[in-house]
């Protein structure tokens, strides 16, 4: 290396101050985003998975009422799946709040989540403690939502279509190209629907009636709740959801009718999991005590979300479809919640029906 | 040289002696008094109090190569070449390649929290020393410089890059349960949902996904780079009078969360869409839903990826030489046949790389086949779903995912190809170079007409999303209200003063946070890295080259999944960080500073630098003080690219993102979800106005490279006029 001509010291040196000085602001800014929470004695961390209203509402109320922090995520069901998995051997999560219960159930098969028995359990209905005892009270339902389908009124009336009241009404010819569900592969509500249809008819009627509902089917959407937003928006004449998600689109003033199908229907019961290895153990247990009390589960509704509720003592809303009238099927979770079942239906839905042409 | 090396030794004992070894535990945790509490109170402590006072005797052992630095630099101090900078060369060499392999060894083998600054700082310094001992023994030409960024350049891919995809690749082979299947693997690959060619055989099935992307992407890239070339053909080489605002108009779409310009195509052409309405009332046309689907897609894609090869196609023409076109002027050739023997060749370059980013956007796209595909899948979603979805099933991500990889390969590899080797160098050290040549009426009109379709579709789509903010419900019911914005970005004042209690406000800081912190070191490595790929030639040249351009071709989502596999558990303990964020989108977006820095660089002629080495300065200073300035382009290209995609990117963070560290895009998608549109278009205007203005910020900063070339007398008249009308 040879020796070079220098600038006149004084540049040289502001100049080199000048840099040092960017430098250290960029190492402070990045130690500051980089620094890692230092672990306070009560925080708990929620990854969430209904919708972010809800979720807000829950978390602001549980600070409020036990002064502890609450570090909430929203993800979806399936996307706290996938990092639970990911994060399996480090979880960063304590409590996983709401979101379909499939999910919830296989993350139990795998022991990513926590067995708990909250002093609450008892005052739970029926349904409720089923999910917990099939999962060895790994996971816990919250709630409850049926599905259904509703229809674009505005747009049947035009077609001067009869109103559909039954599952066997979707296949008629008057529905070509009109009806948007979405594609099990993706959506936890579409799966309900393929194990409520293998549940109601038996395996071969439900694929035959899924090929000929698969002519009228003008798209197989990604998220379980778009066929409701598409039947209010009319682009679609027909959507296959559950009954709260059309609910909102419903109360939002969109010109949707909801049916629950004559033939009966299946539900999903949104739940709730203790993660394993959490990092703040007891905070996340004073949540989930706290999130099955009557006062919290009514803060669904409040947030304009109008499940039913599994604590018997809370309050159903007003607004929400009356369980009561219609007929639900007796849903084998245990059964059509576990890896191997639900593999094997996707499988053969994914090869007999989705690859039809129309 | 020995005061570089004094001062990296510095830095190397400041990394074992002041900074935090461990993460965990607040910095200044060492100082009594500190936090005692939790498993990783004394983590934080440098790794040689840790080594003597906590237990972890095999830290100290951290100094050795510091000290072998130390005993380099003092037993041959002051001499020069011979037998002495041979025996310096030995020990630095030593130093780092010992420091560094320490570093592998000891993080691997022992259990212990994720390394932190000061690991992080030992890395580098011991990185530095060892290219000093490389460069003493006539490495690079001796240039410590090069050796170094070589280095540093291939280290930190490695392990951002590399590291995660393979983790992720791995996984390609294992079962949901972590069993090791072989078997499984070929039966996955050569699925018929991935391969089958049903629609093309008639066969009664649809047609795979791989070919779907494919056709998508291929279609995309050629009508985009078209378009881009159409836009800087209009920019550069006729009189428009209005070239600021079609720079703007041609920015927009990028600086739009993919998200919102899907939403925006269905509200205007989906079947109860606006277009579609008027069509349907005036015309009697039928409604249907064309859009969802291939159509959709390849014209979201097409507005939203235009801008990027409008921005690369930009910096190569104006770097295009006028000699050229004048010499073909004088032997009588027409403007066409000037403008296609001699312009168009000359812009090979530009054209290749703006097809290759278009096509690989277009494969690794995720928010507009999301929201527009329709039953029209691509790989990017497959993948998506295959891991969120009720399927579960990461092993066929990971096979979906080479798949998609082979693609961008295959692209790559065609593109290198299709250049060849022929120079395409117009820039010299020969000051003026005269006029260019105006465009042929034919080409002038052609890229008038595409241009300004492709302007009345942005400004419809923009018109959409910034009247719909302030609508109650777009479509359904057009009240006009301020509620949106309320919602997201109210301000009360309290009795603490100001208060921010909209709901956007915390993931908008932390975006404009990481985004800023995310820009310089992006556009610095990515140019940095062009530099040595088209400047010095090393071993490995071409693999190092496709390295580079790994992660921006995997889809964001595997990237996501792929960051928290590597970097959730120690060594690199990273997730739940802001830290892991600003990595993310270094690398993600670095090959766009890449392709931009080797497509202008290649028309950079060497005899510059050459002349400045000759001059004694060296390769450092060459490349601040010559390179850089000509590379302007370049480098607004890859800031304001690094930039936007870290505030509009969706799919790589959404993994990423936690309750501390949330971010706007992750935020908007999830009112898409629940049908608040209003709310969500609302928060994408304001992250469009903010964009707008650093944008400009960006341009003002780094200014225009000044060429030479004269820029008078153009027939402005005519072709202004031809232009507007």
């Amino acid at each position: 290396m040879h020796c070079k001509t220098r600038r006149p010291a004084t540049a040289a040196g502001r100049k080199r101050l000048r840099s040092m000085v960017l430098a250290v602001t960029a190492a402070a800014g990045l130690a500051v985003l980089a620094g890692p929470s230092p672990a306070a004695a009560s925080e708990v961390v929620v990854y969430c998975s209904v919708n972010e209203d809800w979720c807000r509402e829950v978390v602001t109320s549980f600070e409020r009422k036990t002064g502890i922090k609450a570090l909430m995520t929203r993800k979806s069901a399936g996307e706290v799946y996938a990092q639970l998995r990911a994060e399996k051997s480090n979880p960063k999560a304590d409590i996983w709040f709401g979101g379909s219960g499939d999910p919830h159930l296989q993350a139990a098969e795998e022991g990513l989540t926590e067995p708990y028995k909250s002093p609450e359990l008892d005052r739970l209905y029926g349904w409720a403690i089923r999910q917990a005892e099939i999962s060895g009270y790994r996971t816990v339902g919250i709630y409850m939502g049926a599905l259904g389908f509703g229809y674009n009124k505005d747009l049947l009336a035009k077609r001067k279509i009869a109103a559909p009241a039954c599952w066997s009404d979707l296949v008629k010819s008057d529905f070509r190209d009109e009806i948007q569900i979405a594609d099990p592969n993706s959506s936890g509500t579409a799966y309900t629907m393929l194990a409520t249809m293998v549940q109601l008819m038996g395996e071969d009627a439900a694929f035959d009636y899924l090929k000929r509902l698969h002519r009228n089917v003008n798209q197989y959407t990604k998220s379980g709740a778009a066929p409701a937003k598409s039947a209010a928006q009319g682009e679609t004449m027909l959507g296959i959801a559950f009954q709260h998600d059309l609910l909102v689109e419903a109360i939002a003033g969109a010109p949707v009718a909801i049916v629950a199908p004559c033939e009966g229907t299946g539900y999903e019961i949104g739940s709730m999991s203790l993660v394993k290895g959490a990092r703040n153990p007891d905070t996340a247990k004073i949540f989930y005590d706290w999130a099955l009390t009557p006062e919290v589960q009514a803060l669904g509704a409040k947030a304009r979300n109008f499940q039913i509720p599994s604590n018997s003592g809370a309050q159903i809303p007003p607004e929400s479809p009356r369980v009561d009238r219609m007929k639900l099927i007796s849903y084998d979770f245990a059964r059509y919640g576990s890896s191997a079942e639900r593999t094997r239906l996707l499988a053969k839905w994914d090869h007999e029906v989705k690859s039809l042409s129309r | 040289m020995k005061r570089h090396l004094g001062f990296w030794l510095a830095a190397g004992w400041a990394a074992v002696l002041v900074l935090p070894w461990h993460i965990g535990g607040v910095w200044p945790v060492f100082w009594p008094g500190g936090p005692q509490n939790g498993p990783s109170a004394g983590d934080g402590m440098p790794a040689l109090i840790q080594g003597l006072l906590l237990g972890r005797p095999w830290l100290l052992a951290s100094v050795l190569p510091l000290l072998a630095a130390l005993a380099g630099l003092r037993a041959t101090g002051g001499a020069k070449g011979g037998a002495d900078g041979r025996a310096r060369s030995a020990w630095l060499t030593a130093a780092g390649a010992g420091g560094l392999g320490w570093l592998l060894v000891e993080s691997l083998a022992v259990t212990q929290p994720g390394l932190g600054l000061g690991a992080a700082a030992y890395a580098v310094v011991c990185l530095v020393l060892g290219a000093h001992g490389l460069a003493l023994r006539g490495w690079c030409k001796g240039d410590v410089f090069i050796v170094a960024s070589i280095g540093l350049v291939l280290g930190s891919i490695l392990v951002f890059v590399g590291f995660p995809v393979v983790t992720i690749l791995l996984s390609a082979v294992q079962d949901n349960d972590g069993r090791l299947t072989v078997v499984g693997l070929f039966d996955k690959l050569t699925d018929s949902g991935i391969w089958g060619l049903g629609c093309v055989l008639g066969t009664g099935s649809t047609c795979g996904v791989a070919w779907n992307t494919l056709a998508l992407a291929g279609v995309v890239g050629v009508l985009t780079t078209g378009t881009g070339l159409a836009f800087a053909l209009i920019a550069v080489r006729t009189g428009f009078r209005y070239k600021a605002a079609l720079r703007l108009a041609s920015i927009l779409p990028v600086i739009t969360p993919p998200f919102v310009i899907g939403l925006a195509i269905i509200l205007l052409f989906g079947r109860a869409g606006v277009v579609t309405d008027l069509l349907s009332t005036l015309f009697d046309i039928p409604r249907s839903r064309w859009i969802y689907g291939m159509p959709g897609v390849a014209m979201a894609q097409i507005l939203a990826f235009t801008p990027i090869s409008f921005l690369v196609l930009v910096g190569v023409l104006q770097g295009v030489s006028p000699t050229l076109e004048e010499a073909s002027q004088t032997l009588r050739a027409t403007p066409w046949i000037t403008f296609r023997t001699v312009t168009l060749p000359l812009i090979r370059p530009g054209l290749a790389n703006a097809f290759l980013i278009s096509f690989i956007e277009s494969l690794a796209d995720f928010g507009n086949p999301l929201v527009l595909g329709g039953n029209f899948d691509v790989l990017s979603t497959k993948i998506f779903y295959a891991v969120v979805g009720a399927a579960h099933d990461q092993g066929r991500a990971a096979v979906l995912a080479i798949i998609l990889l082979s693609f961008t390969l295959s692209a790559f590899l065609a593109q290198r190809r299709w250049l060849g080797r022929r120079s395409y160098t117009t820039v010299a050290g020969k000051g003026d170079a005269g006029l260019p040549s105006p465009l042929p009426p034919g080409v002038r009109i052609a890229a008038s007409a595409v241009a300004a379709l492709w302007t009345g579709l942005t400004v419809l789509v923009y018109g959409t999303i910034l009247v719909g903010g302030f609508m109650k419900s777009l479509g359904r019911d057009n009240t006009l209200t301020l509620i949106h914005y309320q919602t997201a970005f109210g301000i009360e004042t309290g009795p603490n003063g100001w208060w921010f209690s909209g709901s956007a406000w915390d993931s908008l800081f932390t975006t404009l946070g990481v985004s800023l912190v995310a820009m310089p070191l992006t556009a610095a490595l990515g140019l940095l890295t062009a530099y040595l790929l088209v400047r010095q030639s090393f071993l490995g040249r071409g693999a190092f080259e496709f390295l580079t351009m790994l992660s921006f071709a995997i889809p964001g989502t595997v990237i996501g999944v792929s960051y928290i596999l590597a970097f959730n558990t120690p060594p690199l303990e990273l997730t739940g960080t802001g830290l892991i964020l600003i990595i993310a989108f270094v690398f993600r977006n670095m090959p766009v500073g890449i392709r931009a820095g080797i497509a202008t660089l290649s028309q950079i002629d060497k005899s510059l630098d050459e002349a400045s080495l000759t001059l004694g300065a060296r390769s450092f200073t060459t490349l601040r003080r010559v390179i850089l300035p000509l590379l302007r382009p370049a480098i607004v290209t890859a800031m304001v690219y690094s930039f936007v995609r870290a505030i509009t990117s969706v799919s790589a963070v959404i993994f990423l993102v936690t309750a501390k560290y949330n971010l706007a895009t992750a935020y908007i998608v999830g009112r898409a979800e629940v049908g608040e549109y209003g709310l969500a278009i609302a928060y994408s205007s304001a992250l469009i106005a903010i964009m707008v203005v650093a944008l400009l910020a960006i341009q003002l900063l780094v200014g225009e490279r000044r060429l030479g070339r004269r820029t008078a007398a153009l027939p402005v008249s005519t072709s202004a006029s031809k232009v507007n009308a």
